[in-house]
């Protein structure tokens, strides 16, 4: 094929080698913390990479399906015990219909927007990474099934993330826990709203800027207030944990564990997008380049 | 699996192309498979393992090119910053080509602790993009898979070697 030896051929030094690539690298890594430009070449790379994530699941798959074989002399408990839950679920889904009926009611009554109920796409976690950088997960549901980036993922507990990258076949979903993320909230006791945020670190969650003397207690459920047009309201997100309320600082250390958690269980809810939110009125508009400054900060 | 500290004077047979391209696209699946707890903290990494076996051992096949491509697969596949691991595998590649020589004298068993240290600084390099893009330092526990990694790098060469093992029926002739 060649006509002089492979032993022969040289192309250039090592060491220019070594910086053409490293600054490849950090170009790379700089245009994609930013600019987000390289979305074609991630599409290009995930089709490579897709059927390798596909292939790494088989073993669990595997040991899923023997391991189902060999229990399924528990399954007629299981189903005992299934059949009570729905006649549960049953009894506290006709109030719920009957609550949202009478909900519909009152709030044509007050003239207010209806709320529009959702569809939910399941998805199953493919891949949680090893990177301790970044608290994300990879789907098996991608742009083929209409997952766009946006869309809040739930587990049964509460509040998983949202959707931060689609690819074809696979999506990226960034977790509440990510340092980068936060959820606006309320608390369910008394509806004081805040925003939660992720702190990088493992079911770590804080309340940033909460007064020493604000009301808020441990053991505190949050639910998302759904102001922010990503998240539907209501859903539940945290536990407060800890507060640490020091009179020498003037915000109190308010500490949240997640109630959702990917560890426990495979299969998530994508929730569709929610109805585009209303204009901003037009006294907010005026401060619009001081919050997009702010976007930018919250992006690095 | 007994694995004997090669002489350098052991004849290998070529490796072929396919094999090295098999090896890479192995080590990504073991790389993405869906382990937990504490195998997921000691989950060593099998790409760099790779890379760095065939920067040693076939300089003029893999390089840091296949390194850098190598990262890039799987910084998709992690979900990480493009181009943070693709950057410490180029290096780790250049590290394991300057010293491939020296390397390749010392047995399978000597090399170890210098792979161990090419890992390390392959993590570090991760740490310090980590650092830069703002998050915190994830614990001393992040640099156990260089440890693991380094254990287990004369089962995996030995591994890696197998195919390339001279058939003993040849030699009778």
């Amino acid at each position: 094929m060649e006509t002089a030896p492979r032993f022969f051929r040289h192309g250039p030094s090592l060491l220019a080698r070594l910086v053409f690539f490293v600054m490849l690298s950090l170009t790379l890594m700089a245009v994609d913390t930013r600019f987000k430009y390289v979305a074609e070449v991630r599409h290009v790379l995930s089709a490579v990479i897709y059927p390798l994530q596909k292939l790494a699941t088989v073993p669990i798959a595997i040991y899923d399906n023997v391991s189902e074989f060999f229990s399924s002399h528990h399954l007629a408990d299981e189903n005992a015990e299934l059949l009570q839950q729905k006649l549960f679920d049953q009894g506290q889904l006709q109030r719920l219909q009957a609550l949202e009926a009478e909900n519909v009611h009152l709030r044509k009554l007050l003239d207010a927007s209806e709320r529009v109920e959702g569809k939910a796409v399941m998805a199953e976690i493919l891949h949680i990474p090893r990177d301790p950088f970044n608290r994300k997960v990879t789907l098996d549901k991608g742009s083929q099934s209409g997952i766009q980036p946006g869309q809040a993922v739930v587990d049964d507990a509460g509040v998983v993330g949202q959707i931060t990258r689609n690819y074809p076949w696979v999506s990226e979903v960034t977790l509440i826990t990510d340092k980068d993320h936060s959820v606006p909230v309320q608390v369910l006791r008394n509806g004081l709203r805040s925003v939660v945020s992720g702190t990088g670190k493992e079911a770590t969650l804080e309340l940033r800027y909460m007064a020493g003397n604000t009301d808020i207690q441990e053991g505190d459920t949050l639910v998302t207030s759904g102001i922010d047009g990503v998240y539907p309201p209501g859903l539940p997100v945290a536990v407060v944990s800890k507060i640490e309320r020091n009179p020498a600082y003037v915000f109190a250390r308010v500490t949240c564990t997640p109630v959702a958690g990917v560890a426990n269980n495979r299969q998530l809810l994508i929730l569709s997008m929610l109805p585009p939110v209303p204009e901003i009125p037009a006294e907010v508009i005026e401060l619009k380049p001081n919050n997009k400054k702010r976007e930018k900060v919250g992006i690095r | 699996m007994a694995f004997v500290d090669h002489p350098k004077q052991e004849i290998l047979r070529p490796v072929k192309s396919s094999f090295i391209v098999l090896s890479l696209t192995l080590a990504i699946v073991l790389n993405l498979l869906p382990v937990e707890g504490l195998a997921m903290t000691l989950w060593p990494d099998f790409v760099a393992l790779t890379i760095l076996y065939w920067c040693i051992n076939q300089p003029q096949r893999a390089g840091i090119s296949t390194a850098f491509i190598m990262g890039l697969l799987i910084d998709i596949g992690n979900a990480s910053t493009f181009g943070q691991h693709a950057l410490a595998y180029c290096i780790m590649a250049f590290v394991a080509l300057v010293f491939h020589r020296r390397l390749s004298i010392f047995g399978i068993l000597k090399q170890a602790p210098q792979i161990g240290l090419i890992l390390f600084i392959g993590q570090f390099i991760m740490l310090l993009t980590g650092l830069l893009d703002g998050s915190q330092f994830p614990g001393r526990d992040f640099f156990l898979p260089s440890i693991t990694g380094t254990l287990l790098w004369p089962f995996f060469s030995s591994l890696l070697r197998m195919p390339q093992k001279p058939r003993s029926d040849n030699d009778v002739r």
